[in-house]
């Protein structure tokens, strides 16, 4: 850290802000101490000058004061209603929800941006450090190594490239996205956008992203299509929702509690067939093939009586499982 | 493209440096006054720190077309005053990195159910886009939801309400709490410490009288929930967990299971932290995963069917085998 580059830094920006004309660089080589004595050297520092103020948000402003006159220098100023932060006052209660999202990421690769937010707001007189009434503490992670990049692609409307890895799929692909946004739900981010190789919009989650994001296009080509609301497209998986079903299920009497939670007309079975007690009960799901593996997870616990669909789907689930560990039906326990 | 935001952390450059400074003068003009120690916190610098910027300030100076330095500031007596500072006094404006930092954590947490001060987040949240202007407008493409879920005997009251009560008023509650990996049901009765959002779930940590240790559950595994009539009593030695270290953390005593996934299986490994993950190419997978109950192995083992299957230790791969052919022995295929 160069304690010189800082403070010509901060005459440049007192000097441009005071500026009500166009300065040219000589002009600023002159008014501002610091610029070294050689054209060319002036002329690199004078270039990483301003590309520092933009990256810190400064907003600098070329033009010329004599319009359409030709042959005129280009200059640089920095009008003071782009640099200043509008007037803000927050209530004590409001100051107290903003010092409790300033929190929020904790960690997270957003954690500095949050900071600096709050520096500005302080500046401006509010007061960020009464205690929450909240009551709860949020915290956002971005475990992720592609978050960094598809925020700034978002944030930039740049298009992206990146090998990934989908589920089902034997390898990698390289995918190439228009991204509208990035979703996290469940402590897992998903980006949204318009996928280039298929022609339509599509969902990824960042932890399949492998290896490097590269950008791919000029920023500022990404152009998010009125009423996109890239939440619903991140949650929306597309397929038709079948209709909800009952089914009829034994559940173990002192088991299956996961089952039991959401279960109607728990009554003890009247079959008295099996071993053990048994009570029937009614559940509700959707799509066979999705519910036939949660049932299965509870083993002997739950058996499907009805409908026919859902107890040969959970049949063929057991079935695999066996047949995945080397065994098949009949090695093991007997029919009672 | 690859992120800044991560390596650049903790390291002060002169850009860091300079925003301090054009933060630092409208932050004492806004204020009048304000004491070197106060002011040094607020930055998170220490005070020297601080002096040296003061310094840097009252330095500015530009020679043309007349010499003159526009900044006039003083902290005699551990007090900074500002008695003119023109162009810098006021603070520069959102980027819209920072804007979207706190808008998005201000409409996420105006996701969370039964919040009392849902009315100052929406005026703040309003404030804020106006004062952030352009800034704020990406916003809107980030978006983190909350699941905060929780069961109550009360329709009308969503857990996180029951349970911040509960914390502001220092009172023990009763929790009815499921536990899937062993598909139980639990009585416990639980001193609350805090209510937490983490990895989009709300959990309540707080002493567990049963597990006479520090928990955290689940909201939506809350089966049932009452405020006992008894003050909390968390002991001294109760440390809040450091969340941000993960919520899984294995030990090195539990149980390794290893694993085999299909292409179709893979997201076992994106949703449960593995030991190690190794690809066996064409999109196979073998992770390592460690458990203190290998009743848990066994029902992902089930529910994986021909995604995947255990490959050790053997011992837990036959029980599946044994769990599987005592349930198909139940629909009459023995």
């Amino acid at each position: 850290m160069s304690r010189r580059k800082t403070e010509r830094l901060l005459n440049l920006v007192v000097c441009l802000l005071a500026t009500r004309r166009y300065l040219t660089a000589e002009q600023i080589r002159r008014a501002v101490p610091g610029y070294p004595d050689s054209d060319e050297a002036f002329k690199r520092m004078f270039e990483r000058d301003k590309e520092e103020l933009r990256e810190l948000g400064v907003p600098l402003e070329v033009g010329s004061d004599q319009q359409g006159g030709g042959g005129e220098e280009i200059g640089y100023r920095i009008p003071p209603q782009a640099y200043e932060l509008p007037d803000i006052h927050l209530t004590p209660d409001e100051a107290a929800v903003l010092g409790l999202a300033a929190r929020v990421w904790q960690r997270a690769s957003m954690a500095e941006a949050a900071s600096g937010a709050l520096l500005k707001l302080r500046a401006a007189g509010v007061e960020t450090d009464a205690a929450p009434a909240v009551g709860i503490e949020p915290r956002v992670n971005t475990h992720e190594p592609a978050f960094a990049a598809l925020w700034e692609a978002v944030r930039d409307g740049r298009p992206v490239a990146f090998d990934y890895q989908g589920i089902g799929r034997t390898s990698v692909a390289r995918r190439h996205l228009e991204p509208w946004g990035v979703v996290s739900r469940r402590g897992r981010w998903y980006v949204v956008g318009f996928d280039r190789d298929r022609d339509e919009q599509r969902v990824f989650r960042l932890s399949r992203v492998v290896g490097e994001v590269a950008a791919d296009g000029p920023a500022g080509s990404v152009t998010v299509p009125d009423g996109v609301d890239v939440r619903r497209i991140a949650f929306d998986w597309g397929d038709p929702v079948s209709e909800p079903r009952p089914a009829a299920v034994r559940l173990r009497r002192g088991a299956a509690q996961g089952p039991r939670r959401w279960a109607r007309d728990v009554r003890p079975a009247e079959d008295a067939a099996w071993d053990g007690e048994w009570d029937e009960a009614v559940l509700t799901f959707r799509d066979a093939d999705r519910f036939a593996p949660y049932l299965a997870r509870f083993a002997d616990d739950v058996v499907v009586l009805d409908p026919p669909d859902l107890r040969e789907a959970v049949i063929q689930h057991l079935k695999s499982v066996l047949a995945g560990t080397g065994g098949h039906p009949g090695e093991a326990g007997e029919a009672r | 493209m690859s992120g800044k935001a991560g390596t650049r952390a903790g390291a002060t450059t002169s850009t860091d440096r300079l925003g301090r400074l054009l933060a630092l003068v409208p932050y004492v003009v806004n204020r009048d006054s304000v004491l070197l120690g106060e002011a040094a916190a607020a930055f998170g610098v220490t005070e020297k720190q601080l002096i040296d910027d003061l310094n840097l300030l009252w330095c500015v100076e530009l020679r043309a077309p007349d010499p003159y330095c526009p900044i006039d500031l003083s902290y005699e007596g551990g007090e900074i005053t500002v008695a003119e500072a023109e162009s810098i006094a006021r603070p520069l404006r959102l980027k819209v990195d920072e804007a979207s930092a706190l808008l998005v954590a201000l409409r996420m947490l105006a996701g969370i159910p039964d919040l009392d001060d849902r009315d100052a987040l929406s005026r703040v949240i309003a404030k804020l886009e106006s004062a952030a202007g352009e800034a704020a407008a990406v916003s809107s493409q980030v978006a983190v939801e909350v699941d905060a879920y929780g069961g109550t005997a009360d329709p009308a009251r969503t857990a996180v309400g029951v349970l911040r009560d509960a914390i502001a008023a220092g009172r023990r509650v009763h929790l009815t709490y499921y536990v899937p990996a062993r598909d139980e049901n639990t009585e416990r009765d639980v001193d609350p410490m805090r209510l937490l959002v983490v990895e989009g779930n709300t959990y309540l940590e707080g002493w567990c009288r049963r597990a006479e240790a520090v928990r955290l559950f689940k909201l939506d595994r809350i089966a049932d929930l009452s405020v006992l009539d008894v003050p909390a009593q968390v002991p001294d030695e109760a440390e809040p967990i450091d969340v941000d270290a993960g919520l899984f953390r294995p030990s090195p005593q539990d149980e390794a299971v290893t694993l085999e996934l299909t292409p179709r299986g893979r997201w076992v490994a994106d949703y449960y932290p593995c030991e190690s993950v190794q690809e066996l190419g064409e999109g196979r997978l073998r992770v390592v995963l460690r458990t203190p109950d290998a009743r848990w192995v066994r029902g992902l083992a089930l529910r994986l069917g021909d995604q995947g299957r255990v490959v050790a230790p053997a011992g837990v791969a036959a029980a599946v085998r044994e769990e599987a052919a005592r349930a198909l022995a139940r629909y009459g295929m023995g």
